[in-house]
C-alpha cells in the first residue's frame, strides 16, 4: 500500500513518524512510501536520506492523498481536507477529549487510528507508542531537572568537603517513572519513588531506588494496566506523603496520568512553597494540566520560594532522532499488524485493531468495548498442578533423605557383612577398590565442563586397560580361550588407541583467544 | 625381585599415570599433558602384561607374541582410522560405540576366566561370583551402548520405545538374572552363564531403547560408567590390582557425569534411567498454553540488529550440531568482534547428545574456548546483553521451566535468554522440543524467530555483515 509522512503540522513538534530506517523497513514489506519535503529536517534526517531509502520527496497533497498517512500530531482539518475518503490516519489523538477530531474523521471518511487508544496487552507492546515516548520522557525529565538544578546529582568525597547525592523524588513508577527512576539513579543521585499501586514496589526496588510506603490501603490498581483515582482517606494520607517527600527533595519528577481524565492534582502551592529553594520540579503531566499547582505547560516558572517548576510537554521531542526511531518502528508494527495482502485491512474482530480505530466508513467508533489486562497470574489448573506430581513418585523415592538415608544405611551393611565373609585377597581389592571409587570421584569432580567430552573419550580409552585381562589369557592352551582372547584384546584395542587418538584431536582444537 | 613383582610396580605407576590424566583434564591448560599421561601410562602396562603373558604362556612364547601383536595391530588400526575420520558431530556415536566395546571385552574375559580355570574348579564361590557380575555388567554395557550408537548416528528412531510394563519386564529380567547368577554359582557350568549373558544382552537394549533422544548425555555418561564396573569386575576375577583401579576411575567418573546431566535437567537419576520420557501425554500443555503469535525476521533484519550490538551471546544446542553451523557461527563470532561487539557463548549442560559436546564442536570451529562460558557463567549477564542469538535450542532456554510450576520441565534451571534486550530464535519450524512443551519464549514481545536451516541462515547473515 501507498503510505504517506506528512510534515508535522505543528511547527514544534520535531518527531516525525518514519526515519530513513523504519522506511526501509516498510518498502521491504512491499509498500510505497511518500515523504513531503521538510519532514524529518527537525529530527536530522533529511531529505536526501529519505530517498536514498527509497522514499522520494513529495509534496503535501499527494502525500496527504495516500493509503495511509502516519504522522505524530493530530491531523488538522486543513489536512484532512487534503486526504482522500477512504484512505486512513494514523497519529496521536487523545479521542476522550476530542470529540469534534473524531467527527470530522468520520465527516471525511478518512479512517482514524489514535495511536493512543492502543490497549496495554502484551501483544500490542509493539504498537504502543505511549510507552516508548515515555520511556524517553523519564529520561529527558530527570536530564532537564539536573540541568536546572544548582548542584550535582552524585555526591563526591573531595579534599574540600564531601557533598551529598541529590535526592530525586518520582511520583508514578510506569514506563516514564522506571525511566526517570533509571536515569537519575544512574546519574548518582538518591532515588525515592511512590505509586499507589502497591504492586509495582518490587520495580521500584529491582531499580535500585527506595519505594516510600503508605499505612493506609490504597487499591488505586485498575484492570486496564493504569493506575485508577483514589478513595478520600487515601486521597489525604498520599498528599501527606507528598508533602512530606518533596520537602526533603532537591528534584522531583510526578508523572501521574489517569487515562481520559484531567492529570490528577498531587502537590498543591503549599508543599511547593515548602520546597527548598533551588529545588526543581519537573511535570510530565502538565499537557493534561499538571500534578503540581503553579506548573504551566511549556513553560518554566521560578516561584517566590526559588523553586523552578518545569511543564514541558514536549520532553521526548528534545530527542527527536531517538523518538522518531522508536515511534516509526511502532508505526512500522502497526502497519505490519494492518497489512491485509498489500492493502489496509482492518480486523474489527481483532480487539487491537478495535481499539485504535476511531473512525471509520463515516462512523465514529469511540469508545472500543473494554479489554482487561490479565497482569495477576492466573489461577493453576488443579489437574494440571496434580498430574506432574503424580508423575515423579519414582523421584521421590529416591529423594526423600530419611528413605535415602535407610537405602544408603542398609547397603553399607550388606559390604560390611560381605566383606568380613569374603576371602582374605577378595578383602584387599575391595578396598583398593573403594579407595580408586573415592580417589576418581574428587579429581572427576574438578573438571571443568567444557571437557566433558574429551574426559568421555579419555576414560574410554583407559578402560580398554580390561585389554590386560585378554592378553593373559592369550597363553591358554585351550583354543577356544585364545580365539575369544584375541577379540578381545582386538576391541579393547580400539578403544586405546581410538580413545587416546581422538582425546589428542580434540584437545588440539581447544584454544584460547590470545594465542 | 621377581618378574611378577616388578610387573606389579609397573601396575602401580600406571594406575598413578591414570589418576594423573584424569587430573590433567580439569583444566584446558593441563589437559593435553594429561592425556600424553594416559598414553604413557597405558604403554607401560601394556609392555609389562605382555612381557608376563609371554612368560607364562601355555604355548610357545613367540606364537603367543605374534598373536597379541597381531591382534593388537588391527585393532590399533581400526581404532586410529575412526579417531581421525570421526566429525566432531560425531562424537556422541563414537564414544557410545567405544563403550561398547569395553563391555564385550568383559563379557570375553569373564566367559574365558571360567573356561580357564572355573571348569577346572580352581575358581572359588568368590570368583564365581565375579565372573557372573562381570558378565552381567558387560553385556548390559555392550548391548545398550550398541542401542545408544544406534540412536545417535540415526540408524534407530530416537523416540522411545515404550512396551507395555515395561517397568515389570525390566524388574523380571533383573531378578531371573539374579536366580541364573545363583544357579552358576552353586553348580558353575557353561550353559547358566550363557542363559545369564543373553538375558544381559536383552536388559541392556531395553533399557536403553525406552530412553529417548534427548536424555542420550545422561545415558552415554551412565554407559560411560558401567563399562568402568565391567572393567572392574575383570580386575576382580582375575585379582589384578590395575583393572579394579582403572575401572574404579572409569565408572565414578561416568556416575558424576550422570548426576551432573540429571541436575541439569532436574530430575532423577531413576526417572531417567526407567525411561518413556515425553511418551506419556502430559495434561495442561495443549492449545489452550498457546501464549500469543510469535514475530518473524529475515536474515537482514538479524544482521540489523546485530550491527548494532554492543553485546551478543549464543546459546547452541542440538539444531546446531544437526545443521554443522559450528562453523558458519565462528565465523560470525569473528566478524562481530570486528564490528566492536563483544560476544560470548552460553552453554546449558545438557546441551548436544554428549556431555561438553558443544564445547568440542566450538573448538573445532576455531572459537576461543575463554568466551564459551557455562550456564551459570552467564545468566547473571544475559539481562545486560544486547541481542541473544538461539541457535537450534528449545528446552534449555524454556522460561515455563521457572514460570510455570504445572509444566513438566518445571524447576530445570535453564538459559535466563529472555532477560536480554532482543532474542533471535533460529529453528526449523514451531515445534515443539525434545520434552514436548510449548516454549512461551517464541511469543515475548522481545523475541523474533528466523525460520530455516541454521546454517544457511547464518550464512545468509554473515552475507548481510560482510563489508
Amino acid at each position: 500500500m501507498l503510505i504517506g509522512i506528512p510534515r508535522e503540522p505543528r511547527e514544534a513538534q520535531a518527531i516525525v513518524a518514519a526515519t530513513p530506517a523504519t522506511v526501509t523497513a516498510l518498502r521491504k514489506r512491499g509498500h510505497e512510501v511518500l515523504v513531503e519535503r521538510g519532514a524529518g529536517e527537525r529530527a536530522s534526517c533529511p531529505d536526501v536520506a529519505y530517498a536514498e531509502a527509497g522514499a522520494g520527496p513529495a509534496d503535501r497533497a499527494e502525500v496527504l492523498a495516500a493509503d495511509l498517512v502516519l504522522q505524530v500530531d493530530a491531523p488538522t482539518t486543513e489536512q484532512l481536507d487534503a486526504m482522500r475518503p477512504g484512505g486512513a490516519v494514523a497519529s496521536l489523538m487523545a479521542p476522550a477529549r476530542a470529540p469534534e477530531l473524531l467527527e470530522a474523521l468520520a465527516a471525511h471518511g478518512v479512517t482514524g487510528l489514535a495511536m493512543d487508544a492502543v490497549p496495554r496487552i502484551s501483544r500490542a507492546q509493539s504498537l504502543d507508542v505511549l510507552s516508548s515516548m515515555a520511556n524517553l520522557a523519564g529520561y529527558r525529565a530527570v536530564i532537564e531537572a539536573a540541568h536546572d538544578y544548582g548542584g550535582m546529582l552524585a555526591g563526591q568525597v573531595t579534599a574540600a568537603g564531601t557533598t551529598p547525592p541529590a535526592t530525586v523524588f518520582v511520583v508514578g513508577a510506569g514506563v516514564a517513572g522506571l525511566a526517570a527512576i533509571g536515569a537519575a539513579q544512574s546519574l548518582g543521585a538518591l532515588v525515592r519513588a511512590f505509586d499507589v499501586r502497591p504492586e509495582v514496589a518490587e520495580q521500584v526496588e529491582s531499580m535500585g531506588a527506595t519505594f516510600v510506603s503508605l499505612e493506609v490501603e490504597v487499591g488505586g490498581g485498575r484492570s486496564d494496566g493504569y493506575a485508577g483515582e483514589l478513595t478520600e482517606d487515601a486521597e489525604r494520607a498520599t498528599q501527606e506523603l507528598y508533602a512530606q517527600e518533596a520537602m526533603t527533595a532537591d528534584i522531583v519528577i510526578t508523572t501521574a496520568l489517569i487515562p481520559g481524565r484531567p492529570a490528577p492534582r498531587l502537590i498543591d502551592a503549599g508543599t511547593v512553597a515548602a520546597m527548598r529553594p533551588g529545588s526543581v520540579v519537573v511535570d510530565l503531566a502538565a499537557a493534561n494540566g499538571g500534578n503540581v499547582e503553579g506548573t504551566v505547560a511549556d513553560e518554566r516558572v521560578v516561584t517566590d520560594g526559588g523553586v523552578t517548576l518545569l511543564g514541558w510537554t514536549d520532553l521526548a521531542g528534545r530527542m527527536p532522532a531517538q523518538a522518531s526511531q522508536l515511534y516509526g518502528t511502532n508505526m512500522v508494527n502497526l502497519v505490519t499488524l494492518l497489512d491485509d495482502e498489500g492493502h489496509l485491512g482492518l480486523d474489527l474482530d481483532d480487539q487491537v485493531v478495535r481499539a485504535v480505530t476511531v473512525a471509520h466508513a463515516g462512523e465514529v467508533l469511540w469508545p472500543p468495548p473494554p479489554i482487561a489486562v490479565s497482569a495477576a497470574p492466573t489461577p493453576d489448573r488443579g489437574e494440571a498442578a496434580a498430574a506432574p506430581a503424580a508423575r515423579h513418585t519414582a523421584d521421590d523415592l529416591v529423594r526423600d533423605p530419611r528413605r535415602r538415608r535407610a537405602v544408603v544405611l542398609t547397603l553399607a551393611v550388606l559390604a560390611a557383612v560381605g566383606a568380613a565373609f569374603a576371602p582374605d585377597e577378595l578383602r584387599m581389592h575391595l578396598t583398593v577398590f573403594a579407595l580408586a571409587v573415592i580417589a576418581g570421584y574428587y579429581v572427576i569432580s574438578h573438571v571443568t565442563h567444557a571437557l566433558h567430552t574429551p574426559l568421555m573419550s579419555v576414560t574410554n580409552a583407559i578402560s580398554g586397560i580390561i585389554c590386560v585381562g585378554a592378553i593373559l589369557q592369550v597363553g591358554s592352551s585351550n583354543t577356544w580361550v585364545t580365539a575369544l582372547a584375541l577379540v578381545g584384546i582386538t576391541v579393547a584395542s580400539i578403544n586405546i588407541f581410538g580413545g587416546f587418538t581422538v582425546t589428542h584431536r580434540m584437545l588440539g582444537m581447544f584454544r584460547r583467544a590470545e594465542s | 625381585m621377581t618378574l611378577t613383582s616388578a610387573v606389579d610396580a609397573a601396575y602401580l605407576v600406571a594406575a598413578l599415570l591414570f589418576l594423573g590424566a584424569l587430573a590433567g583434564l580439569s583444566r584446558h591448560e593441563s589437559a593435553r599433558r594429561g592425556n600424553l599421561l594416559g598414553i604413557t601410562g597405558m604403554a607401560l602396562a601394556l609392555v609389562a602384561t605382555v612381557v608376563l603373558a609371554v612368560s607364562t604362556a601355555e604355548r610357545d612364547a613367540l606364537t603367543t607374541l605374534l598373536l597379541i601383536a597381531v591382534a593388537m595391530s588391527v585393532g590399533a588400526a581400526v581404532g586410529i582410522w575412526r579417531a581421525r575420520g570421526v566429525a566432531m558431530t560425531g562424537m556422541p556415536e563414537l564414544v557410545a560405540i567405544l563403550h561398547s566395546f569395553v563391555g564385550v571385552a568383559a563379557v570375553i574375559v569373564g566367559i574365558n576366566t571360567f573356561l580357564g580355570e572355573g571348569q577346572t574348579g580352581a575358581a572359588g564361590v568368590s570368583q564365581r561370583i565375579e565372573i557372573a557380575a562381570g558378565v552381567l555388567i558387560g553385556a548390559v554395557t555392550f548391548t545398550g551402548s550398541l542401542i545408544a550408537w544406534a540412536k545417535l548416528s540415526a540408524r534407530m528412531r530416537s523416540a522411545p520405545l515404550v512396551l507395555p510394563r515395561r517397568h515389570l519386564l525390566n524388574l523380571v529380567v533383573v531378578l531371573t538374572s539374579l536366580a541364573v547368577s545363583v544357579w552358576f554359582v552353586v553348580a558353575p557350568s557353561l550353559p547358566p552363564l550363557l542363559v545369564l549373558t543373553l538375558l544381559a544382552l536383552a536388559l541392556g537394549a531395553h533399557l536403553v531403547a525406552s530412553i529417548g533422544g534427548g536424555d542420550m548425555p545422561v545415558v552415554v555418561s551412565m554407559l560411560n560408567s558401567y563399562s568402568g564396573w565391567a572393567a572392574a569386575a575383570a580386575g576382580f576375577m582375575l585379582g589384578n590390582d590395575l583393572l579394579i583401579i582403572t575401572g574404579a576411575l572409569v565408572g565414578s567418573s561416568g556416575a558424576i557425569l550422570s548426576w551432573i546431566m540429571c541436575q541439569a535437567m532436574n530430575r532423577s537419576f531413576v526417572s531417567v534411567i526407567a525411561g518413556g520420557f515425553g511418551a506419556d501425554p502430559v495434561p495442561g500443555t495443549g492449545d489452550d498454553d498457546e501464549v500469543g503469535t510469535h514475530r518473524e525476521v529475515g536474515a537482514e533484519g538479524v544482521a540489523e540488529m546485530l550491527r548494532q550490538a554492543r553485546s551478543v551471546v549464543i546459546t547452541p544446542g542440538y539444531g546446531m550440531a544437526v545443521a554443522h553451523a559450528q562453523h558458519p557461527v565462528a565465523r560470525l563470532v569473528e566478524r562481530l568482534g570486528e564490528l566492536g561487539a563483544d560476544v560470548r557463548f552460553g552453554i546449558h549442560p545438557v546441551a548436544g547428545r554428549l556431555p561438553g559436546h558443544m564445547n568440542v564442536l566450538l573448538a573445532e570451529a576455531r572459537v576461543p574456548y575463554d568466551v564459551v562460558l557455562g550456564m551459570d557463567e552467564i545468566n547473571g549477564d544475559l539481562a545486560s546483553t544486547d541481542v541473544v542469538l538461539v541457535i537450534g535450542a528449545n528446552d534449555t532456554v524454556n522460561p515455563a521451566a521457572i514460570e510455570q510450576p504445572g509444566s513438566p520441565i518445571a524447576g530445570m534451571p535453564v538459559l535466563q535468554v529472555w532477560e536480554a534486550r532482543d532474542v533471535v530464535v533460529f529453528k526449523r519450524s514451531m515445534a515443539t522440543g525434545y520434552a514436548g512443551v510449548q516454549n512461551p519464549l517464541f511469543f515475548r514481545d522481545n523475541t523474533q524467530m528466523i525460520f530455516g536451516d541454521a546454517k544457511a541462515k547464518v550464512e545468509e547473515i554473515l552475507a548481510a555483515l560482510s563489508p
